[in-house]
């Protein structure tokens, strides 16, 4: 009897143990191997003196790729319910509109600044 | 009715999909059905941070976007002299790869955590802590070459002045993160390596009883420091 309760007490405490993010080591080492090659990646295109747009495409479309794989597989919200993940990551996109307020308010100094003080210091 | 209302029992089985955010935010429960409090807290936490380096970043490309004089090549500023020839922005490079390890080994140490591996999860966390305070001492050297070739918050030698700002409070906010975090690794690590967590000893701030996902907040604030870098590598040193 004591030992039914023993044992019914220790597959509690194994239930327990396994709450929370458990996945395979393998997928954090594979992620860890994928992080770095994409920063290998985005360091080569500053060695290598890409410039232009190639430049700065290959720069966002590696800085994204590392951002998701951080948040979505070491912060672990490929596996949170939708509603962490929505009122986590959708926020961050009014971001993007405050960027675009500023490329329009930085493009008009630079204007002014041209005008009015001429092409250089 | 199609989905009963969840009132108590087991979180996180109620509908999935779009349907799920509005039963989960609509439930008059915690909205959160699979994150505690704690998890919870932490990503509003970091949702915060991401607006103020977002600022730090939209003032950044406003200054270089709205100056007649010619921006400062980082490639160049951050070059080292290495075998006789300028390696570009080879210390930034080796700053990422270290904190990226950083990364790898807290991601493993939350699952030690979570098998209650004591010894894996506090060695784990301490190797983070040391890659940690290793980019912390980096940037600290950083900051004493570029001192010491004459920027500062307004002038440098190469160009716009606005460089040395905003690569001070940048790079100096993101120091200040990193540093932090050091000191919270080490005081989770000495909890985990003397047993808190198995034994649920009460926190001495919060009172509240130790559990092993603490590990796991901890990790999700280190791993955004290292999220924030691969931002500021992008747009300030390569860009």
């Amino acid at each position: 009897m004591s030992e039914t309760t023993a044992h019914a007490q220790s597959q509690t405490v194994h239930a327990q143990t396994h709450t929370g993010q458990q996945h395979p080591i393998r997928l954090y080492l594979f992620v860890w191997g994928l992080l770095f090659v994409l920063s290998a990646f985005s360091y080569m295109v500053d060695y290598l003196g890409v410039q232009g747009y190639l430049r700065w495409t290959l720069i966002l479309v590696f800085m994204m790729l590392k951002a998701g794989l951080i948040v979505a597989v070491f912060m672990h919200m490929a596996w949170e319910r939708l509603a962490l993940v929505y009122a986590i990551l959708l926020p961050p996109l009014l971001v993007l509109v405050f960027v675009a307020l500023m490329v329009s308010e930085a493009d008009y100094t630079i204007f002014t600044r041209l005008a009015f003080f001429g092409a250089g210091p | 009715m199609a989905h009963p209302v969840q009132t108590h029992g087991e979180p996180g089985l109620g509908p999935v999909g779009l349907r799920g955010v509005a039963a989960d935010f609509s439930s008059d429960q915690r909205a959160f059905k699979t994150a505690s409090w704690g998890k919870a807290m932490m990503w509003i936490f970091l949702l915060s941070d991401t607006f103020v380096f977002g600022c730090f970043l939209i003032a950044y490309m406003t200054a270089r976007m709205s100056t007649p004089v010619a921006w400062p090549n980082p490639s160049e500023v951050f070059a080292l002299h290495i075998g006789g020839q300028n390696v570009p922005l080879i210390l930034i490079a080796i700053m990422t790869f270290v904190l990226i390890s950083s990364s790898g080994t807290m991601a493993m140490a939350v699952n030690f955590g979570y098998r209650r591996d004591r010894r894996m999860t506090a060695m784990l966390m301490l190797l983070t802590a040391v890659l940690g305070a290793g980019f912390v001492g980096m940037q600290a050297f950083e900051w004493t070459k570029l001192i010491t070739e004459g920027v500062r918050p307004w002038e440098n030698p190469w160009g716009a002045a606005q460089f040395g700002s905003t690569f001070f409070m940048i790079t100096g906010f993101h120091g200040t993160h990193v540093t932090i975090g050091v000191i919270f690794l080490i005081i989770v690590a000495r909890k985990v390596w003397r047993g808190d967590f198995d034994v649920e000893r009460r926190g001495f701030f919060t009172s509240r009883k130790g559990r092993y996902e603490a590990v796991e907040i901890m990790g999700l604030y280190w791993h955004f420091v290292d999220l924030v870098w691969v931002f500021i590598f992008a747009f300030f040193y390569l860009w």
